[in-house]
């Protein structure tokens, strides 16, 4: 394993101290913990935390800011934060109108979020939770903990950011959250593993000529290991099980190519290049386009496509102005 | 009891790699890691929680655990240690009867908090087979070394049931019948855990 790194048992500390300190007007580290607020708190508004394991960046810290997130808590690497972080995010964050939690749809995330937020109701602060579960690649079903949440966690960030900033109540602001996670499907593939710093060794392994299909953003294994193919055939796949899964025939749709964390550039704009033409081709029509970097696996090589579904509300608030450091709008 | 805690300390230690090695195959690769990092923590703690009962010293561990582990297993074994405290709340030493009602707490605050069930390849699938076996050796009155040594037993051949099985709780339900032929690094630790109770009682 070869990383830019000081000390394994660090990594998570100084990459938010780093972060912070790349926009200190904007953010702030509390003491305790890995855990990123605005620098200047809002009040009178409900406050939005996000959080889970380190390692997805610019996520989650990096979506902090106006008409996004109040506070990230970030756990160790690929682990949920604890649930006494999750509640001094939320107790930093917290106004009289409540806390909205985003969380992903992982067995950790919800156990630790749920604790902090039966503590957070024991110090008499309204708290809330929204469950994200984009990813197609998990079959739906009594006999699976449900589908993971992947990239569609940003657009949650920022249509439920703009409505809070908009000064919305929490009943509105989870509505429409659950909104963003009714209308996202997402679905990735690697070609190339990732490390996690503390283990020292990939999550799994891959031949020249493989790729996995239906990975999540922790490393793991997908659902289903094949021969690589050309970027328009791979991309070609991820599309249709997307479009399977939901009807986006003439909607207004978002597209994002997100990458894993080890895929040029390049890559991502040859896959974008056919997925344009593609959602045409399918009568989709495309309202807006993202392609980067915005929810990670570290190194992982690879690359996720989201698809959200628009209506006039989603619409104006994708619309409404954002400043972060990963989205600015 | 302090001492039976930092047994449990060294031996999740000594297994760290094999537990991330389990969980590489079916999970996200960090179980032992994050237990070791928990386990440490506590060990660190143990002396501010000595003089106490032993509902407060299992109580401080688990709140210890949750505070440190992190992922699904920190708030399952911290809850876990924290009802299995309130269970013995004033206790000094721990008969059968005892030990049976504070595990009874620990396995119903684990089904609680994963709303798991037995049979769903998680660390219920060794603690359930445990606690049977010691609420049958105690009801038969057999002394608490016997029980937890049965209890132990039981739970290994728990952790050998979960290969056969497909997993329907935590990340391992993501990779559905692949999941099959891996055992779950969940109940892999908790028999450790009971290996030890077993091995110092």
């Amino acid at each position: 394993m070869k990383k830019i790194l000081n000390d394994v048992d660090g990594v998570e500390n100084e990459m938010i101290q780093g972060l912070v300190k790349s926009a200190p007007k904007m953010l702030r580290k509390l003491d305790y913990g890995t855990i990123v607020v605005r620098a200047n708190k809002k009040e009178g508004k409900v406050a939005l935390v996000s959080g889970g394991g380190s390692g997805h960046e610019p996520a989650h810290a990096g979506y902090v800011g106006t008409g996004m997130l109040d506070g990230a808590v970030a756990g160790t690497v690929f682990t949920s934060p604890t649930p006494d972080q999750v509640l001094e995010g939320i107790k930093a964050v917290a106004t009289d109108q409540g806390v909205l939690c985003i969380v992903k749809n992982y067995t950790g995330d919800i156990m630790n979020f749920e604790m902090a937020i039966e503590m957070a109701a024991d110090e008499d602060i309204k708290a809330d939770y929204v469950v994200v579960n984009d990813d197609v690649a998990v079959r739906d079903s009594l006999y699976t903990t449900g589908r993971r949440g992947v990239a569609g966690t940003v657009f949650v960030h920022k249509i439920a950011g703009a409505k809070a900033e908009q000064g919305a109540s929490l009943a509105d602001v989870k509505g429409v959250a659950e909104k963003v996670v009714a209308n996202v499907r997402s679905m990735g593939m690697a070609i190339e593993p990732c490390t996690v710093p503390a283990a020292g060794k990939p999550g799994f392994e891959l031949a020249d000529d493989e790729m996995e299909i239906g990975i999540g953003i922790h490393g793991e294994p997908g659902t289903h290991r094949e021969k690589l193919r050309s970027a328009n055939e791979i991309a070609k796949m991820l599309v249709d099980e997307i479009l399977s899964d939901l009807d986006y025939k003439g909607r207004d749709v978002v597209v994002m190519v997100n990458g894993m964390g080890g895929t040029p550039l390049m890559e991502l704009y040859i896959v974008n290049n056919f997925v344009q033409d593609y959602l045409k081709e399918q009568g989709v029509h495309v309202y807006d386009t993202m392609v980067g970097n915005y929810m990670t696996s570290i190194e992982m090589a690879g690359f996720s496509l989201t698809l959200l579904r628009l209506d006039d509300e989603m619409k104006a608030l994708y619309d409404a102005p954002a400043d972060t450091l990963a989205w600015k709008k | 009891m302090v001492a039976i805690i930092e047994e449990m300390a060294k031996k999740i230690e000594a297994e760290k790699d094999y537990l991330t090695q389990l969980d590489n195959e079916i999970g996200d690769g960090d179980h032992g890691i994050n237990m070791a990092r928990g386990f440490a923590a506590v060990e660190k703690k143990l002396p501010s929680l000595r003089d106490g009962d032993i509902g407060s010293l299992l109580k401080g561990v688990g709140m210890q655990l949750v505070s440190t582990v992190g992922g699904a297993s920190g708030p399952l074994y911290g809850t876990a240690f924290m009802k299995a405290g309130m269970a013995c709340k004033g206790l000094t030493e721990l008969d059968g009867p005892a030990f049976v009602k504070a595990m009874e707490a620990a396995v119903d605050g684990i089904k609680m908090r994963g709303k798991a069930t037995e049979g769903e390849k998680t660390m219920l699938d060794a603690l359930c087979p445990a606690l049977k076996a010691m609420q049958d050796d105690v009801a038969a009155g057999k002394s608490l070394k016997e029980a937890l040594t049965d209890a132990a037993a039981a739970a290994e051949k728990g952790v050998e049931y979960t290969k056969t099985i497909i997993a329907t709780k935590g990340r391992a339900s993501y990779l559905g019948e692949r999941s099959v032929g891996h055992q779950d690094p969940g109940a892999t630790s908790a028999f450790y855990l009971l290996q030890v109770l077993a091995e110092m009682a």
